[in-house]
């Protein structure tokens, strides 16, 4: 009896060792191949995008992460739409647009694509490659703030009452690692805009 | 169990140790592609976005 119960809870125990595994690991399997189709989309945009739940938005790059950090960002913030890759709030401006750009991402499961935004300082360039220019923001201040604070999604982060007049980026990741208590906020504004030459 | 469970497994020792392993690799991919992407959505250690 006491062999049995034993037995069971190492069994349950190396279950949950391996259930561990795949949140870190195993969940990315279909984020890869979720953003190998989003890249593709955004490779054959040539007009404008249309903005759609679900699709390719723009790439996102941060050169401090080495030249192969890209991701597509996908269009909505949904569970389904983060497990494809670091998603837009729909409604915020759009890339390079006056108003705040909002983009959640993983930190630890989905190819935890914001793993490390907690490294970018101020002056840390965060790229978005959107089909008809680059836009290179500037990071200008890191944030924890509770899982509730929604001013930091208004047009001018912080101010829900401010008019924008400048473009700026948020990107929002969990915090601490592994935990649903707080988030992680990093903020920007828009410093360059190079137009794609046709 | 795992001693029932050896006894009753068939031919010697090493049969036994490679129906062993075809065991533990069913019941390892029955989870990873199965149980755990039905349970993974409960987990809500990688909460990421801000709403009221």
């Amino acid at each position: 009896m006491l062999r049995a119960a034993g037995e069971l809870s190492i069994t349950a125990g190396l279950i949950l060792l391996l259930f561990c595994a795949y949140l870190l690991w195993g969940t990315g399997v279909y984020t890869q191949r979720m953003q190998v189709q989003l890249q593709q989309e955004l490779g054959e945009k040539h007009a404008l995008p249309k903005i759609e739940l679900g699709r390719a938005v723009a790439m996102l790059r941060i050169p401090k992460f080495g030249r192969d950090y890209h991701y597509a960002v996908v269009e909505g913030v949904d569970t389904e739409h983060l497990k494809k890759g670091p998603g837009h709030y729909p409604g915020t401006a759009l890339p390079g647009q006056i108003g705040n750009f909002v983009v959640s991402g993983h930190r630890t499961t989905y190819l935890a694509p914001f793993n490390r935004i907690d490294e970018l300082k101020r002056d840390d360039e965060i790229i978005i490659d959107a089909a008809e220019a680059r836009y290179t923001y500037r990071v200008t201040s890191q944030d924890i703030v509770e899982p509730d604070e929604v001013d930091v999604l208004s047009p001018v982060p912080g101010k829900p009452d401010s008019r924008p007049t400048r473009a700026f980026i948020t990107l929002s990741t969990c915090h601490p690692e592994y935990s649903a208590a707080q988030r992680l906020i990093v903020s920007g504004v828009l410093k360059k805009t190079e137009l794609r030459k046709e | 169990m795992y001693g029932w469970l050896w006894r009753s497994l068939p031919g010697g020792t090493g049969a036994k140790l490679l129906a062993a392993a075809v065991l533990v690799a069913v019941a390892v991919a029955v989870l990873w592609y199965a149980v755990f992407p039905l349970l993974e959505p409960a987990v809500t250690l990688d909460e990421v976005t801000v709403r009221k």
